[in-house]
């Protein structure tokens, strides 16, 4: 953390004084953080889950006490012990899933970062481009799937395509406009220095595209998975999609739970960890945020 | 020794005349201020240094036409890339040069303390005040090592005792250096402080309406008598300003 390893400006400015007084107090070492963000972020959390345990609960009472069969409402409890009991089908069916997920959203990012930046520096394409992308996004994924699949087979291959249909769209927008979201006085700065478009690119346009980025990102990871799903429902050898569709055709209910919460958890771990890389990748946000948040004393 | 000449530099956006026979020059050494008031075209006519913008007229650089790469050029609001550090920041110029991020590093290091920025050499720029961020964007523009400063209203976006206290920084820091330095403001006061003489455009279309030497010796902010004498010479440059736009004429008002 920064602040704690680097050496105090603090001390620095009231040990020799600065050319101009008005700087003193601008910046303060950020305090002890770390326990009480981590307690702070708890806090935070906790109606969330109190809510989602209140839900959990009335649900168990409803259908033990309503008398409905478990093969059409089971209650949680018999969800989570059929999930372990079955935990290794269920594992060999989740793995193609992330395998699925993983390499379509790379194919996906790939793609995007790549026309994103051809569309930059060729406007024209984007004219051209930009209608056809948008209509991507009308196609119905249930009718889609199976016609996918039909053309290329139970592999992995359609998988990634449909995975990549879903988040393609959402991520080269995200791009696009951060690129847009450049500020001009740096751009003209560093035209004024010397920067071709290239450089420029390179040196404003990708890093102010970042937070735009992140935000794709983080709506399209919630994608992929559904994404990923689907395409197996359509037809694949194994995967949580194929697996919630043959325990749906044997009355088991409580297994197609099972599989859904495991993709409920495949995709909040997905989009834990796009927070987590934004994190480490945009430090200054963090800086931000806390100097921000710390109180200026003593500035006039 | 002549550095900047323009004579009767020219531009016009469509039917729109901004600038109409713009012709000044600033000699080696020289602090030369572009006074006008807001909308007048002043940042237009660093648009067409900078190269960004074509206009019409003559703009020569020691005698020769006007080509690329003499300004370093610093902008309104301080233009501090929020994901680079400090030190990272001060580099740019050099790093667009060609140069290895170490060696720029080096090269810039020692200057933070000139800058009052010791220590912050590692901070992101959204941790630092208004005042150090334009010290950081003065410390990137200088370091370039250019012919020619380029000042558009730096201290534009401050409050009033920043400001101040920063005009009188860039003031000591220029004694020492001497850079050749052309300053665009609309601050009469900043104008007359900073400047050895004054170029007083009229609103738009702008043209030069007086050129005011300002022969005062320096620092200025040191006696009380020089500060009578800023006075008068401020008193006469507000004149001039406010005769050449009357309220009477609200056509030649803000730009936009």
């Amino acid at each position: 953390m920064r602040g704690r390893d680097a050496p105090s400006p603090i001390s620095q400015e009231r040990g020799e004084p600065s050319a101009i007084g008005e700087s003193r107090g601008a910046v303060q070492s950020p305090p002890l953080r770390g326990r009480s963000a981590l307690t702070s972020a708890l806090a935070k959390l906790a109606p969330a889950a109190l809510a989602f345990a209140l839900l959990l609960i009335a649900w168990e009472l409803y259908a033990r006490l309503g008398g409905i069969a478990p093969t059409v409402l089971p209650a949680p409890s018999r969800v989570l012990t059929q999930a372990w009991e079955n935990r290794a089908a269920l594992a060999d069916n989740t793995l193609p899933t992330i395998r699925a997920t993983l390499a379509g959203f790379a194919c996906s990012l790939l793609a995007a970062f790549i026309l994103s930046a051809l569309v930059d520096f060729l406007p024209r394409l984007r004219r051209a481009m930009f209608p056809l992308l948008i209509a991507s996004q009308t196609l119905p994924l249930v009718a889609i799937a199976p016609l996918v699949v039909l053309w290329f087979g139970f592999g992995l291959l359609p998988k990634i395509l449909l995975v990549a249909l879903v988040t393609f769209f959402p991520m080269i927008v995200a791009l696009v406009e951060g690129y847009a979201a450049t500020s001009t006085e740096i751009s003209q700065m560093l035209a004024a220095m010397g920067a071709g478009r290239w450089r420029i690119f390179w040196l404003a346009r990708l890093p102010s595209a970042l937070p735009y980025f992140f935000a794709g990102l983080r709506i399209s990871i919630t994608y992929a998975v559904v994404g990923a799903i689907f395409a197996e429902y359509a037809g694949a050898a194994k995967g949580l999609g194929i697996y919630m569709l043959s325990a749906k055709n044997n009355f088991r209910p409580d297994l197609v739970l099972a599989a859904v919460a495991v993709s409920s958890a495949l995709t909040l771990a997905l989009f834990g960890l796009a927070v987590l890389v934004q994190h480490f990748a945009m430090p200054w946000e963090r800086a931000g945020r806390d100097s921000k948040v710390e109180p200026s004393e003593g500035r006039p | 020794m002549t550095r900047l000449e323009l004579r009767d530099v020219r531009k016009n956006f469509g039917p729109l005349e901004v600038l109409a026979d713009i012709s000044l020059h600033v000699a080696t050494g020289e602090f030369v201020s572009i006074l006008g008031p807001s909308g007048a075209g002043k940042s237009t006519l660093f648009q067409l240094l900078t190269g960004a913008i074509q206009g019409e007229g003559e703009m020569r650089f020691d005698g020769a036409p006007l080509d690329g790469a003499r300004f370093a050029f610093m902008p309104q609001r301080d233009a501090l890339m929020p994901w680079r550090r400090v030190i990272d920041n001060a580099t740019l110029g050099l790093e667009v040069q060609g140069m290895k991020r170490r060696a720029a590093r080096q090269r810039v290091a020692p200057l933070f303390a000139e800058f009052g920025l010791a220590g912050f050499e590692r901070a992101w720029p959204t941790e630092l005040s208004g005042g150090m961020r334009q010290r950081a964007a003065l410390l990137r523009t200088v370091v370039q090592q250019r012919d020619m400063l380029l000042l558009d209203e730096p201290f534009g976006a401050l409050d009033a005792l920043t400001r101040a206290a920063m005009q009188r920084w860039l003031e000591r820091m220029w004694q020492s250096h001497r850079w050749t330095a052309l300053l665009i403001t609309h601050d009469v006061r900043e104008a007359v402080l900073l400047s050895d003489r004054i170029y007083v455009l009229s609103a738009r279309p702008a043209r030069v309406v007086s050129e005011v030497a300002v022969p005062l010796p320096r620092p200025r902010t040191e006696s009380a008598e020089l500060a009578r004498e800023a006075a008068a010479i401020e008193a006469g440059i507000l004149d001039t300003l406010l005769a050449a736009d009357p309220i009477s004429r609200p056509s030649d008002g803000e730009m936009k």
